[in-house]
């Protein structure tokens, strides 16, 4: 009988992979639904004897059967896409079945779990310092640093709470590893369980991902008896952004509302109900099961660039032609995973901007292609890695209006404790939408001139008006109590600094009547 | 005893032992009413022993949860910045013009499917690569 692999991934099967199941089932073939190989360009893939089939109709399941399918795109681990890629993360994307317990084990699952329980918790958190992982959800803070001050935190409950929040536009890899290998994530949290002492561990999910949630609940039903006495659960969110912010999430499992605490106390020693927490993305605690199997000072720590360390699993998104997932050590330039790697913009225009890191992220310029992913470099560029999203624009996009959106998205996500964010996000789409207007009218509510740098009687300029934005974003950036609004500022100015042309000429300054 | 005062004081008896219940309970009203109204914020109060405004704080922070219930069906269309590169914006009126006052529109910020989109949900359901023609169709079979 046929074995005929495709992915039951969420995109796959939006993409119609369940229906092609039910069609090879009909034709007598054996369906294995395994996870995405991440080629999402192609999905819904079909796999038969290691060849791939894609993206596959109902229409195609006869040819692809007989031999003579127009779809076929050859061996898939010879695949440009997957053979330039150092897996370690996702190293059973496309192979395994999500939720068979036999096909994790098969896979090397556990080992990393039954190494620690023999080292103990002092030797797993030196081999995680040793490693040199950092937080793999957007700060890169090193995790066996925040893994020891748990562990040598006084308490006696502590907790291991994975940050599933992943709300960041152009970012699935958190998805990807939670519908495609969700023991890799469970086993990770049961090591850093053994790590810190913690009895308790959830995995706090947002409410879009209806998927990730079945499997999660499924896989953590299947392994109870293998994390034992380590417990976990899942806790689905209710649609707020602010909360993958770690300490507005702690508020939110706490039962309040998601609003951001001030650090210190860090959630290390103060975290959910007041106990010593380790808060850890998806895929930093995925990441965790590999080094604790091979040894921290070996394989991960000998890939990177600089100080970081290891792989970065980059989601190439947004209007690119080979959209998906890409795992791959950190020292990758931009225009390498832009134009070789992601074949360039899908619609076949020019690239216009890269927005890298999700809604906070800078909108970098197809000049600065050279920039290396690694967080300093980023860093020094005025630009961050963020969780390795990048989404790319073709020449059609407005980048004045992706500012304005920025900005937008910021308001109506403010979790509303610090002012910065609250009310200057409000006021920046104002004086985005006065930019784009062409300044400020004379309208008499503007009565404050030594404050503003308005002159009294005739209104603001474009240009007064650009100044008074850039000052609000230095504000929001150095004021706010958390990223969503210290980070804003980001996509707004690059914006502003590479496409000036998208919010001042688009119209021409109006006149000035009396 | 009303059949929703039962079924809301069930829902808070099930989660009542959990670290931090109140999510738990909101998600469960809300899936089991379409809302969680001013009605469902006081008996939840008084079974986990807050105020009606410690309740009311929190469910009104969340966009999930809903004052009134809406019998309409639900399409959601994702609108940040990655479908927005793929052209979302560009159909949103075709989406719109199919709905007419039975279906609801919602705006939601990413589905997860950044690299296929533009994108959308209706109940579990997601749907990829959409264009003005096959959202309609989306909406007209919501």
């Amino acid at each position: 009988m046929t074995l005929v692999k495709i992915s039951d991934d969420a995109l796959a099967r939006a993409g119609g992979a369940d229906r092609l199941a039910a069609a090879f089932e009909a034709k007598g073939c054996e369906v294995h639904r395994v996870s995405s190989w991440g080629m999402h360009w192609l999905e819904p893939l079909v796999e038969i004897d290691g060849q791939g089939f894609g993206p596959a109709t109902l229409a195609d399941v006869e040819a692809i059967l007989a031999g003579t399918s127009d779809k076929a795109i050859g061996t898939i681990t010879e695949h440009p896409f997957i053979a330039g890629q150092v897996r370690y993360t996702f190293a059973r994307a496309g192979k395994t079945r999500p939720l068979s317990m036999e096909d994790y084990a098969a896979t090397g699952g556990w080992a990393g779990l039954t190494r620690a329980r023999q080292i103990g918790s002092e030797a797993i958190v030196a081999e995680v310092t040793a490693s040199g992982l950092r937080g793999r959800g957007g700060a890169g803070f090193p995790t066996g640093i925040k893994w020891d001050t748990v562990r040598k935190a006084p308490g006696d409950r502590k907790y291991i709470v994975c940050n599933a929040d992943e709300g960041d536009s152009g970012t699935f890899a958190d998805r990807a590893l939670m519908e495609g290998d969700p023991f890799a994530l469970i086993e990770g949290m049961a090591i850093a369980a053994n790590a810190v002492g913690a009895q308790q561990g959830y995995i706090y999910l947002r409410s879009e991902y209806p998927d990730a949630i079945r499997k999660l609940n499924a896989a953590l039903d299947l392994c109870a008896d293998i994390i034992a006495p380590f417990k976990c659960e899942v806790r689905v969110g209710a649609g707020a952004y602010v909360c993958g912010e770690e300490t507005s999430l702690l508020n939110s499992l706490e039962g309040k509302r998601g609003e951001v605490r001030a650090k210190p106390p860090l959630p290390a020693l103060e975290g959910f109900l007041g106990s010593p927490t380790v808060v850890n993305n998806v895929l930093s605690l995925a990441a965790v099961p590999h080094i604790l199997t091979e040894g921290g000072s070996s394989a991960y720590q000998n890939i990177g660039f600089g100080r970081s360390r290891g792989t970065m699993p980059i989601q190439l998104a947004g209007n690119i032609r080979h959209g998906g997932l890409y795992e791959i050590g950190f020292g990758v330039t931009l225009g390498q995973l832009v134009n070789d790697i992601g074949g360039g913009t899908a619609s076949g225009r020019p690239v216009k901007a890269v927005q890298v890191g999700g809604p906070l992220g800078a909108y970098l310029h197809p000049d600065q292609f050279d920039i290396v992913f690694d967080y300093e470099t980023y860093t020094a560029a005025d630009a961050l890695i963020g969780h390795g999203g990048i989404t790319v624009f073709d020449d059609t996009a407005d980048m004045g209006a992706m500012a304005r959106f920025a900005m937008e998205f910021c308001a109506a996500e403010s979790c509303g404790k610090c002012t910065p964010c609250r009310i200057g996000a409000v006021r920046g789409v104002e004086i985005i939408d006065r930019i784009r207007a062409g300044g400020r009218q004379r309208d008499g509510v503007e009565v404050l001139p030594q404050i503003h740098n308005a002159p009294k009687d005739a209104g603001r300029e474009a240009a007064q008006e650009i100044g008074l934005l850039t000052d609000l974003c230095e504000t929001m950036k150095f004021g706010s109590l958390c990223a969503l609004g210290g980070f804003t500022p980001y996509p707004v100015m690059s914006a502003l600094k590479n496409w000036p042309e998208d919010f001042t000429g688009r119209s021409s300054l109006p006149e000035v009547t009396e | 005893m009303s059949d929703k005062s039962t079924r809301i004081g069930e829902i808070v008896a099930l989660h009542h032992h959990r670290e931090g219940p109140l999510l738990p309970i909101l998600n469960d009203v809300q899936a089991a009413f379409g809302c969680v109204d001013a009605e469902a914020e006081a008996l939840i109060a008084k079974g986990l022993n807050l105020s009606r405004a410690d309740v009311h704080g929190v469910v009104s922070f969340y966009h999930d949860y809903k004052p009134q219930a809406d019998a309409r069906p639900v399409v959601q269309v994702c609108r940040a910045e990655a479908c927005k590169a793929r052209g979302v914006e560009a159909i949103v009126a075709a989406a719109e013009a199919a709905a007419g006052a039975r279906v609801k529109i919602e705006t939601v910020y990413c589905l997860g499917l950044c690299s296929a989109g533009p994108a959308a949900r209706t109940g579990d359901d997601l749907h990829i690569r959409l264009d003005a023609q096959s959202i309609a169709e989306l909406v007209e079979n919501a």
